[in-house]
């Protein structure tokens, strides 16, 4: 047996395996290994720490969007993105642990959050790119996170997969407009699908034989698929749409196989992604910096809350 | 850790999707009385029109029945089959019943 398991009831343990055989949710106050519930606060919390961080590389444009149509666009986008953070720490609450408790991991490092957002967004295609690409990458995902295990965390799924498909589109329609654009936007358009792309790639995580926790969380459907089917998935979608744009993918090696029906890719600078991880990513202490500064920034408005807060109890009581 | 981490107490959601319907848990938001908790379930769960009404309630005033205990708590329910339709008989030719 897994060591993580020995100190679980056989007995309880096997009730548990036997409802996500039979896809029963698992609900918050169910039995749930200790492990599956580490499982979940690491994996929901990096989620919604995500979402979060992600609001960053794209707020930067809200000032530089070039139309005001673009713009309330960008921010309704962003928006959406804080609102999936929040469902998401609130299904992560009802693993019993707090918001302000996750909130610390984070600004400790104790947590992470995708590596794709530590990339900067360099000029107005890029905007684009993110939509299609890593909110397309987030998309293929989060469809087969809405079939895990776990009762809160699939509602949660469902909820942002109805809205995540706004992101993707109106980044494909910028893509669509640089691309059918001048020969200089055309150029922005590729030069930020270059960039984008294997960072997009590395969205999915390790490779499946690198991937020391997937076995247990495809055991408890955590996880439906693995890393690497999503990430094929995701190839496969994307290429045509790239050639749509006539765009080319950043890997000459990108090429249908019709032996296996799917896109053939050289694989992706592992170094790279480890490095990001690891907290040395192109943006990391920034994307860091920022969140503490804007969390230590609000704390006189969560002080002067909670005295308005208890003020008003106070008055409805007497 | 400090006050000022605090981000007020929990608030369960509810939404009715439209008139008649029942209500339905949407999720849970943070707030700190009870007009910023509609508030804040507003923003965060109907930004494209999802509901017609919307309740919201803290967390810990919520009653719930344990998971260990509702095999037994709901048990009495199932010896009284006589709460069933198809537990009379009705006389072969009678109709509309």
């Amino acid at each position: 047996m897994d060591d993580k398991l020995k100190n679980e009831d056989p007995e309880l343990l096997k009730e548990f395996q036997a409802k996500i055989d039979a896809e029963v949710k698992i609900e918050p106050k169910d039995y749930m290994p200790e492990a599956y519930r580490q499982h979940l606060i690491r994996q929901i919390s990096q989620h919604a720490h995500s979402e979060v961080i992600g609001m960053q590389p794209e707020g930067n444009w809200i000032t530089r969007c070039p139309s005001i149509r673009a713009k309330k666009i960008l921010m309704a986008k962003i928006q959406d993105e804080g609102g999936h953070g929040l469902y998401l720490y609130s299904a992560a609450e009802t693993l019993g642990v707090s918001r302000d408790q996750y909130l610390k991991w984070l600004h400790e490092g104790k947590a992470k959050y995708a590596s794709v957002f530590n990339y900067s967004a360099l000029n107005w295609a890029d905007i684009g790119a993110i939509g299609w690409l890593v909110d397309g990458a987030a998309i293929v995902n989060q469809v087969s996170l809405q079939r895990t295990s776990y009762g809160p965390y699939s509602r949660a799924m469902v909820k942002i997969c109805k809205e995540e498909s706004f992101h993707q589109r109106q980044g494909y329609e910028i893509m669509v407009h640089m691309a059918q654009g001048t020969p200089e936007q055309k150029e922005m358009a590729q030069d930020a699908l270059n960039r984008w792309w294997y960072p997009s790639l590395m969205m999915f995580g390790p490779h499946d034989g690198d991937s020391p926790r997937s076995s247990l969380a495809m055991q408890w459907k955590i996880k439906r698929e693995t890393n690497d089917e999503l990430r094929q998935k995701f190839i496969d979608k994307t290429v045509p749409q790239a050639e749509f744009l006539g765009l080319t993918v950043p890997d000459e090696n990108c090429k249908f196989n019709e032996a296996t029906g799917h896109y053939d890719w050289t694989d992706i600078n592992w170094d790279e992604f480890w490095a990001s991880i690891k907290g040395y990513g192109p943006n990391n202490k920034r994307r860091m910096k920022h969140h503490q500064k804007v969390h230590a920034e609000g704390a006189w408005v969560r002080e002067a809350s909670i005295a308005y807060g208890k003020k008003k109890e106070k008055k409805e009581v007497a | 850790m400090g006050n000022t981490d605090n981000q007020g107490p929990l608030w369960e959601v509810f939404i009715q999707t439209k008139p008649g319907a029942p209500y339905k848990h949407a999720g849970a938001v943070h707030a700190y009385d009870k007009e910023m908790a509609i508030e804040n379930a507003r923003d965060t769960y109907t930004r494209r029109h999802e509901g017609t009404a919307m309740w919201v309630v803290k967390s810990e005033d919520i009653v719930a029945v344990q998971p260990e205990d509702a095999d037994a708590f709901f048990d009495p329910s199932d010896d009284k089959i006589y709460r069933h339709p198809t537990f009379y008989e009705i006389p072969d030719g009678v109709k509309h019943i």
